[in-house]
């Protein structure tokens, strides 16, 4: 089986996996990081959502041997501390129900927010359009997305 | 329902022991019982597996409460803990909550019916009070002085009096040497001096869940844990002829691939090939190269378009009645408009975000697993039925479903984990479904329906008269409806009108159905709040105040004569339609294409009213852009996770009603993903008000009552925006362009 050495979360982890295996049940057999989650394996609900060099990518779509190399950053390596701007947002308006999806709305968000720092809410709808919530808990996604971004415009930027 | 007071009714259900160290233990002792029937308490599962208490306190003065009930998203984790804390008397934030295993000693452990609240409200408060009681008397005798003169607060009793303060961890150790004193003399507080009752409280999972911890069924890991995935026939009932499991053990990371026989019980032992590998890509990867030859000879003849052809034909041969009052045809004649219309809704998958699975682990005592199952203790009786493994060697250890919904009520995950580990040479495994397994087998589908509606107006306006021939679904039976597929001859507007006729003819399916949020409900509100809300507009009668003419004078409507079911009060239902009516600006007068829709609906011990308000464009392009929720299931338990179930139920109701629908071909469901079975997304999330009527009742759930009303207030509305009446759904089988 062919070998491969990742960056996952600032770290060099190597694993050794067939070369058609999506990031994403690397992420969860072989690196026990679980947080990223899976739902549909085709790029339809964004539970797997990773960062690949800072971009948001759906990690049942990304196979292991085309991110060699490549930063990825997981929910396990947003904030280890839960001390993101995000995080805390998410708690603060008790955002989950049964919490499946709210990894991947999180690291969506964050790279958005990266981008994006001061949304409208048009442009937050948009950005999180693709992480589906079977929960419906979209309105405190919407209202924690938001004041995050104001919570890091006043300095708490990361 | 049973008042509150006499769902306590064991003496001396609580038991104290020490903590070793010093701490304080109270357990309590309420034997359990499975989803919907009485089990054998599970006395011997103490011998085999040892259960910790219910509430501990330690000398550090570290609380630990128990959350005895399945967590799958509901809020349940959260909200019965905090009860138990409230009569304790701590602060919420500093309780280490603690999911409990299956055990025979804290009463029903399912999720399920919204029942978890009315059934365990009593029971927690009681708990909770009596150890705050055994510390009071703790503090009292430590410092020589009477009860009566001390208070409690945070964790702490004090002595006003002289100022003395002694935290809980510091009176554990005397509490626990105290007799348990008779639950008659326990005082439960005024509900005006609830501080955790009735506030904002974060879901104790959260910190857990926003940095990825593991947590759900899919996280569990285990040492030396390896990976399989279960193939079935994708016709329901569907057996194994042959498979090529050379082949696939051949593959790599295979470590064995072989065939379940599997028992009938399609919510059971479905037969199939199971797939183990080492790692979950592999046993999926497998998967997909596996040719099984299936006998598929239950298929044909079961698709969907076969189905509304059948209910077409019963409509015109007529059914059998179920209920008759008054004379329908005669109130007919005489009415001044009468309409008739045919409704149908379809079969739906319950779509949990996280696909059905389970990790098992069987070793020489037993078998050990980690389930998201809402009705573990069922679980476990079927896996002692199917394997033939004693009880009292199957410990269940209850993990966060990612959702639920009533698709974890079913436990065929759990017995197919069973089988596999069986066949592990004790490795522990997780079994993991893929999606596409997860829609096509659903076996406790929302089953779909048909209703050939006739109703009448009388000259005053009034509702006069109705008429339903229910076409539903039975499973491979004419004579008895499928598992929540029947229609109760109690549901409104039975009862309420003079005039009521109910017949009925079921259809013979293979397709398994069962229950999902607000079971029956969930359809039938669509199709009773739709149709009177025709009626009101063939008699010229603003909506609301047609629905309240129906509801009556307000009272209590009790059952009919010979009818099981609730009493019905009309006097809590008008309250909350009127409140929505109020909140929502219901009246404004809106422009073209712009409507307000209103629907109330009873169930699961919750009354609750909505109005939506829509936007629909000439081009027929559906807009919710508001919806106003009126609820009344008692005393709020947590303000926070309460609004957040209705919301939730808000973008359920509206994501299933415009765009769900399951259908069948030959046998096999045709939908396989999210691409196909799509799921409401963020951009269409309407504004949401959501107002509790806070009435002096026992307090019920709220997993499962707010989603009835949902589709026909949308319905209702996209009416008075447009004047297309969706008589079917989901909605996007309507034409909704107007001009």
């Amino acid at each position: 089986m062919p070998s491969y050495t990742l960056k996952v979360n600032g770290q060099s982890r190597k694993v050794e996996a067939a070369a058609d295996t999506p990031l994403l049940w690397i992420l969860r057999d072989h690196l026990e990081l679980v947080g990223t989650k899976y739902g549909c394996g085709i790029g339809q609900c964004g539970a797997c959502t990773v960062h690949i060099n800072g971009a948001p990518m759906r990690s049942c779509q990304t196979l292991v041997s085309t991110v060699v190399g490549a930063n990825i950053t997981t929910i396990e390596g947003l904030d280890p501390a839960g001390r993101h701007p995000l995080q805390q947002a998410w708690c603060e308006h008790d955002v989950p129900q049964c919490g499946y999806c709210q990894a991947g709305q999180i690291m969506t968000a964050a790279a958005f927010l990266k981008n994006n720092p001061a949304p409208t809410d048009e442009d937050i709808d948009g950005a999180m359009a693709g992480n589906l919530c079977r929960c419906g808990t979209y309105a405190r996604i919407h209202a924690a997305v938001k004041d995050a971004a104001a919570a890091m415009s006043k300095g708490g930027a990361k | 329902m049973k008042p509150a007071a006499a769902v306590v009714t064991r003496r001396e259900f609580i038991r104290v022991s020490a903590l070793a160290g010093g701490g304080f233990a109270l357990s309590l002792a309420l034997p359990g019982e499975a989803w919907g029937q009485a089990t054998p308490a599970l006395d011997d599962t103490a011998k085999v597996f040892t259960p910790g208490p219910f509430i501990k306190i330690t000398q550090q003065g570290i609380i630990t409460i128990l959350a005895k009930n399945p967590e799958t998203g509901q809020g349940i984790k959260t909200s019965l803990p905090m009860i138990v804390a409230e009569e304790l008397d701590v602060d919420f934030a500093t309780v280490v909550v603690e999911q409990a295993a299956l055990r025979g000693d804290v009463g029903a452990q399912f999720a399920g019916g919204s029942r978890s609240t009315p059934d365990n409200y009593m029971r927690m408060r009681q708990a909770g009070a009596t150890a705050r009681a055994m510390l009071l008397t703790a503090a009292a005798q430590t410092w020589n002085v009477r009860v009566e003169e001390l208070k409690t607060d945070k964790g702490r009793v004090i002595h006003p009096a002289t100022g003395r303060v002694l935290t809980y961890g510091q009176l554990a150790a005397k509490a626990a040497t105290l007799p348990v004193p008779d639950e008659k003399t326990i005082k439960l507080k005024s509900e005006d001096e609830f501080k955790v009752i009735g506030s904002r409280v974060g879901g104790v999972d959260n910190p857990l869940i926003v940095t990825g911890q593991p947590l759900f069924g899919i996280d569990q890991k285990l040492p030396g844990m390896v990976h399989a995935t279960y193939e079935k026939c994708p016709v329901y009932g569907g057996r194994v002829v042959s498979a090529n499991l050379d082949r696939i053990k051949a593959l790599p990371g295979v470590i064995d691939a072989f065939i379940i026989e599997g028992t009938d019980n399609v919510s059971g032992l479905a037969p199939g090939v199971a797939v183990i590998a080492t790692s979950t890509w592999a046993a999926f990867s497998a998967k997909r190269q596996l040719q099984v030859a299936w006998n598929e000879s239950a298929g044909p003849g079961h698709s969907t378009d076969n189905y509304a052809a059948q209910a077409a034909e019963l409509a015109k041969a007529g059914g059998a009645t179920v209920r008759n009052d008054g004379d329908v045809a005669a109130a007919c004649a005489s009415a001044a408009k009468v309409v008739e219309a045919a409704y149908s809704y379809p079969f739906l998958n319950h779509a949990t975000l996280e696909p059905q699975g389970c990790t098992a682990w069987a070793r020489d005592d037993g078998i050990e697993f980690w389930t998201t199952s809402q009705t573990p203790g069922s679980g476990q009786e079927l896996v002692a039925k199917t394997l033939n493994i004693p009880r009292v060697r199957l410990k269940i250890n209850l993990v966060r479903g990612g959702g639920g919904f009533g698709r974890r009520l079913a436990n065929d995950y759990l017995v197919e984990a069973a089988a596999i580990a069986l066949r592990t040479k004790g490795a522990p495994v997780k079994l993991t479904w893929t999606r596409e397994d997860d829609m096509h087998h659903d076996c406790f589908h929302r089953p779909g329906g048909f209703h050939f509606l006739k109703g009448a107006v009388d000259a005053s306006g009034r509702l006069s008269a109705w008429h339903n021939h229910f076409v539903t679904f039975g499973y491979k039976s004419t004579e008895k409806p499928g598992s929540s597929a029947d229609l109760s001859p109690e549901e409104l507007p039975a009862r309420f009108i003079a005039n009521y006729r109910l017949d009925q003819s079921i259809i013979s399916t293979i397709i398994p159905s069962g229950p999902m949020r607000a079971p029956r409900s969930n359809a039938l509100a669509f199709v009773m709040q739709s149709f009177i809300d025709e009626l009101a507009h063939a008699g010229g009668r603003d909506p609301v105040e047609f629905r309240l003419e129906l509801l009556g004078p307000d009272r209590m409507v009790p059952p009919s004569a010979g009818q099981r079911g609730s009493s019905y009060d009309a006097t809590r239902m008008k309250n909350v339609v009127r409140l929505a009516a109020e909140k929502s600006g219901w009246g404004r007068k809106l422009p073209p294409g712009e409507g307000m829709g209103v629907a109330f609906h009873f169930s699961h011990s919750g009354y609750i009213a909505m109005v939506a308000e829509v936007v629909v464009a000439k081009d027929g392009t559906l807009k919710v852009r508001q919806v106003t929720a009126a609820v009344d299931v008692g005393p709020i338990i947590n303000l926070s996770g309460a609004e957040n179930q209705v919301q939730g139920s808000i973008i359920d109701g509206i994501s299933t009603a415009w765009l769900q629908e399951l259908t069948f071909d030959r046998g096999r469901a045709v939908q396989n993903n999210f691409d196909t079975y799509p799921l409401l997304r963020s951009t269409e999330t309407p504004a949401m008000s959501v107002n509790f009527l806070q009435s002096n009742n026992p307090p019920t759930g709220l997993g499962e009552p707010a989603y009835p009303v949902v589709p026909p207030a949308i319905c209702n509305a996209i009416f008075a925006a447009c004047g297309k009446r969706v008589r079917q759904l989901p909605i996007t089988k309507t034409d909704l362009r107007w001009s």
